[in-house]
């Protein structure tokens, strides 16, 4: 194929090397990123003869040139003439997973790892093994960086030999002078010790991790925890004591903060990990001294895990446990000085209810929950708010309604927007589980007020609310309680407020029906098409676009049309597009 | 409605500095190694050492170190009043003791010492109070064990500076791992601690040599991971500080580590986030390099090229300030190797929007000593500058650089008056020859892509996988918007066009 195009098939590479060459970095970028198209007209011999060679000696680039090649060549294999060519890819990459650039590095590993699962078992012990060999023993510490995540996919497929000699290369990189080589080996332990023999897990493994783990530096220290999750996994119940307790014991009373933050963190996974028997034993305790840990960030993770550790005790002694050891230090939590722990114990607390049941939670959790609807953080109050579906499975709303409200209240005015967005999302649930009075009485107000926010997307959710609790309320209360307010803006010297009664308009005339449709809303609709601002114009051409099936022949022949081809000659193009278009999908034109 | 402003209901984020000024922020930071443990024993009084004889002292000096091993919950600032002050005053009367005292240093004492420093100052630093720390804005949070602390690390240094202090006892003590925890320490926020440990780890670097490769691959390792994994550690003014002293004192010639460390640890450092804070003391080491060897500074000046700031104009201006600094060194022989791309690169300063970079770049021409050089070097580098500056002579906004630009291109006429001429004449054409060079590129790649089509329908039959070689166009218009502010004027709010 490649070179039947004659002519055509000579400049492809000039132009890649001329653009290459260009002193615009963009120009570069561009050429590097379309270095597919280039391989495809060069044909899998050229590409493979020309191409990658110019690319493994000429390119000295920006790193976002090199990231941009690093990942292109993950994707080349077809291009280099299939798995039996891939190694061809491998020079290029083998070079950039040696820049300084981490970025480009981790993308040149990722390729690596790509293309390691094409070659051929011969294939990567002759290609692949020693590159990741050179690699492991370079000079500078990013190629040792590099390698640690190249062993794991290789070993799988060699010989036995070349196994041992993999262990060894990373036995020695565990141990590497640089911190920053130990931190890659450390981070990639767990994946390593999966592929690996559960004779050498043992044998090698746990001492790497033991040593890894008491680490001098706090940043390999605590991406040891993450291994420990990994390799418990792997090992059967009756070595885990004496293989690997140890080390997650002494990583749970760390001196450094970061690393019993990394066990708070891990904690789920490390419970499932154990087993329940070491849960019991272990974990509880050491859970309760992270709850209680000097750190805000070690409490907060910790708190954050709250409700997943509960739920993964074993069942025989589950509400004991949680009775007798954890709740008391949430009880203190809900008190704690740092706000961020509280938003973390509030966004799980309300979990616990479902697992210990209505009598416990109105005793016991009830307390805590009103605690933190009242707490001084709005954050705090959000969460509980936005969990109250799973309490009010358990013991009901009205149990929380009279302490609930207050914080509602002052939430529906929060400062931040985003706040204010979540309180309207759970208006519809609140208002059908109070009931229609009591929302009358209490809430209707506060929706009505976010009709006139500040924000767009305020207005847009109370919008959608209205229409949710015309559902939930019915047509009747609608004509009564809300649609004369929201026609009542129809004449508010604030063109987005005008434009808000359209909005409701469309949103409500399906829920509402004909009936209230043509007598109350249309009209409006039909005067609003004189207002002076052609915004308001075109969003009434879209809101009769949008009630028109609702209203009937006679309505829409007799009203809406005059209305519309009156708009559809408006002086503004936007208000004629719109009339026009409503004018077709109405069947009116 | 509640008594919130407008301006922050429209925005609900407001400004950072608003916002921390409501945040109720503890002003100091408990130290993360404290942990209660139950109640501490309480300490009481010892005689002063002043009081005590010569036989007594030796022994009472001892008991003192001991005593100030006590560790205290300095965050809560009531309990343990008495006992705080006992550990204050003996402290402070150690300090006065190791600095007015003779003989004091017997062999037998110096554990204790190191004890009673480790112990106080080798701590976890706790997680920074405020994450998104921004140092040239905010206060920093200050350590809440400072009236200790800093009685310790002062009497740590006047420990090293004593008379009789012997360092060949002292690495005994003072070894690797004291080093490393000393280093650690540089993350401190409290520039108090800071300024301290710079002295200490100076006399340190001067006392033991045996140290002092350590010292450096350590400092080399902290940059590393600055660079490359957090972007963040508080400590790299005052290392590079100390840095600038030690590189002055390398030998000649310098070996090839200490290359290494400039052209692949110092250089890249220039890419920090943060470079404002420590660039002066980065562009000093730079310059300390060049003038033990000047021909690293054709490395230099391409590795700065290759980190030139993309989009930040401040960091713009300190590049700028550092090739200056540079430039100042340079011999003429290493300047002719750099002269083309470092001049493509003023051109574009030249013509940058912002006018404090074209300023910038503009007043090396006030500069004696780069004007000479640019004088010997004329006809190749006024061809290089010239469509810039003509081009922003015509068109730049600012009426400063417009006078900057035409002082400068009158300096280089008068230098080559007939180049000059040539190149004025000539750069019509030279413009219109650059646009039909990026017309034929187009082409060139449209035919590319139509080569690709014909063959990727030639393919299909053979089955190649081509799903992915179409690069897919990533359109990221993700809309975070906060909705229309109310516009009090009627007249004009057409803020939608068709949609």
């Amino acid at each position: 194929m490649a070179g039947a195009d004659g002519d055509d098939s000579l400049y492809p590479i000039a132009v890649l090397i001329d653009e290459l060459r260009n002193e615009d970095v963009q120009l570069r970028l561009n050429s590097i990123k379309k270095l597919s198209t280039i391989a495809l007209a060069l044909g899998v011999e050229r590409t493979r003869t020309e191409l990658l060679p110019f690319l493994t000696d000429t390119i000295y680039d920006e790193d976002e040139v090199l990231l941009a090649l690093a990942e292109q060549l993950g994707n080349f294999t077809m291009l280099v003439g299939g798995p039996e060519y891939v190694h061809c890819l491998l020079p290029p990459l083998e070079s950039l997973a040696t820049v300084e650039e981490t970025v480009v590095r981790d993308k040149a590993v990722e390729s690596l790892r790509k293309i390691s699962h094409e070659h051929s078992p011969v294939d990567l012990e002759v290609h692949f093994e020693p590159l990741v060999k050179r690699l492991a023993s370079g000079d500078w510490f990013t190629s040792r960086t590099s390698a640690c995540g190249l062993f794991s996919v290789c070993y799988p497929r060699v010989s036995s030999t070349v196994k041992a000699e993999i262990r060894q290369h990373f036995r020695t990189l565990c141990s590497d002078d640089t911190p920053m080589v130990r931190r890659a080996a450390a981070s990639k332990l767990g994946e390593f010790a999966k592929v690996l023999e559960l004779e050498y897990v043992k044998s090698d493994i746990i001492s790497l991790f033991t040593a890894l783990a008491s680490d001098e530096q706090d940043s390999v220290r605590l991406l040891a925890v993450e291994a420990c999750v990994s390799i418990a996994t792997l090992l059967p119940q009756e070595d885990l004591e004496s293989l690997v307790m140890p080390t997650l014991r002494q990583a749970a009373e760390d001196k450094s903060w970061r690393v019993r933050y990394m066990v708070a963190d891990k904690f789920s996974e490390l419970q499932k990990a154990v087993g329940p028997e070491i849960t019991k034993n272990d974990l509880v305790p050491a859970f309760q001294n992270l709850l209680k840990d000097c750190e805000a960030e070690v409490r907060a993770a910790a708190a954050n895990k709250v409700k997943e550790f509960c739920e993964n005790l074993p069942e025989d002694s589950k509400e004991t446990i949680i009775m007798t050891h954890i709740l008391p230090c949430v009880k203190e939590l809900v008190s704690d000085t740092n706000q961020h722990v509280k938003s973390a114990l509030a966004s799980v607390i309300m979990g616990l209810s479902t697992i210990l049941g209505k009598d416990n939670t109105i005793e016991h959790l009830l307390p805590l929950f009103l605690a933190q609807l009242k707490d001084e953080c709005p954050e705090v109050r959000l969460n509980i708010i936005s969990n109250l579906d799973c309490v009010n499975e358990v013991i009901g709303i009205r149990q929380l309604s009279q302490s609930l409200l207050p914080a509602i209240v002052e939430l529906a005015e929060d400062a931040k927007w985003r706040v204010r967005l979540a309180i309207i999302e759970y208006m519809p649930l609140l208002a059908g589980q109070l009931g229609v009075e009591f929302f009358d009485e209490k809430l209707n107000s506060l929706c009505m007020a976010w009709l006139v926010d500040h924000v767009y997307a305020i207005r847009e959710a109370a919008t959608c609310n209205l229409m949710k609790l015309v559902e939930k309320f019915g047509a009747e209360w609608a004509q009564n309680t809300i649609v004369p307010k929201v026609l009542g803006m129809a004449n508010d010297p604030n063109y987005l407020h005008r434009m808000t009664t359209l909005f409701c308009i469309n949103a409500l005339s399906e829920a509402c029906g004909q009936d209230i449709t043509t007598k109350h809303m249309l009209p409006v609709v039909l005067k609003m098409s004189n207002d002076q601002v052609a915004n308001v114009r075109f969003n009434v051409a879209k809101s009769l676009q949008k009630i028109g099936p609702v209203l009937d022949s006679n309505a829409l022949q007799t009203e809406v049309k005059p209305v519309l081809e009156k708009l559809a000659t408006d002086q503004d193009m936007d208000v004629k597009y719109f009339a026009q278009e409503a004018m077709s999908v109405l069947a009116l034109a | 409605m509640s008594a919130v402003s407008a301006s922050e209901k429209v925005d609900g984020f407001t400004r950072k500095s608003v916002r921390k000024a409501q945040r109720q922020q503890r002003r100091s930071q408990g130290s993360s190694q404290f942990r209660s443990q139950g109640s501490l024993p309480e300490l009481c009084e010892l005689p002063r050492l002043t009081d005590a004889s010569s036989t007594e002292q030796q022994e009472l000096f001892t008991q003192k170190l001991q005593q100030c091993c006590t560790l205290f919950d300095d965050f809560d600032s009531v309990s343990d009043l008495k006992s705080k002050e006992i550990k204050r005053a003996a402290l402070s009367e150690l300090v006065e003791y190791m600095s007015s005292c003779r003989g004091v240093l017997v062999e037998s004492i110096y554990p204790d010492i190191i004890i009673m420093i480790s112990t106080n100052i080798f701590r976890t630093l706790p997680p920074s109070e405020n994450p998104d720390f921004d140092p040239e804005e905010d206060e920093p949070t200050l350590e809440a064990s400072w009236p200790h602390i800093q009685l310790v690390y002062d009497f740590f240094l006047r420990f090293l500076e004593n008379p009789d202090f012997q360092s060949s006892i002292a690495k005994r003590y003072i070894e690797q791992k004291f080093v490393l925890q000393l280093l650690e320490l540089f993350d401190s926020e409290d520039p108090r601690e800071r300024e301290f440990l710079k002295t200490i780890l100076h006399r340190i670097y001067g006392k033991f040599l045996g140290l002092r490769a350590f010292i450096r691959k350590h400092i080399n390792n902290i940059f590393l991971r600055f660079i490359y994994e957090t972007d963040h550690f508080n400590g790299i003014a005052e290392l590079l500080e100390i840095l600038g002293s030690i590189i002055n004192g390398f030998a000649l010639p310098l070996k090839a580590e200490h290359k290494q460390f400039l052209l692949k640890v110092l250089i890249p450092m220039h890419t920090a986030k943060g470079l404002t804070l420590f660039h002066a003391q980065l562009a000093y080491c730079v310059v300390q390099f060049l003038e033990k060897d000047s021909t690293l500074s054709e490395p230099v000046i391409r590795g700065l090229l290759k980190f030139w700031p993309k989009t930040c104009s401040q960091k713009e201006v300190m590049f700028l300030g550092e090739i200056e600094e540079v430039l100042d060194v340079i011999e003429p022989t290493q300047f002719k190797k750099i002269e083309e791309p470092l001049f493509k690169q003023i051109g574009k300063c030249v013509a940058n929007p912002h006018f404090q970079v074209a300023e910038r770049a503009l007043y090396f021409w006030n500069n004696e000593y780069i004007l000479s050089l640019i004088e010997e070097n004329i006809e190749n580098i006024l061809p290089i500058m010239f469509g810039s500056l003509y081009r922003i002579s015509k068109e730049h906004w600012n009426p400063t650089i417009v006078a900057l630009v035409y002082s400068v291109l009158k300096t280089m006429m008068e230098m080559n008056s007939i180049l000059f001429d040539e190149l004025t004449s000539s750069y019509k054409a030279e413009r219109q020859r650059e646009m039909k060079k990026e017309q034929e590129r187009e082409e060139l790649w449209k035919k590319l892509d139509d080569l690709q089509i014909k063959k990727a329908l030639g393919a299909q039959s053979n089955s190649h996988g081509l799903q992915n070689l179409h690069s897919n166009t990533n359109t990221n218009n993700s809309n975070e918007g906060d909705g229309s502010v109310p516009s009090p004027s009627e007249a004009e709010p057409k803020l939608i066009s068709t949609q």
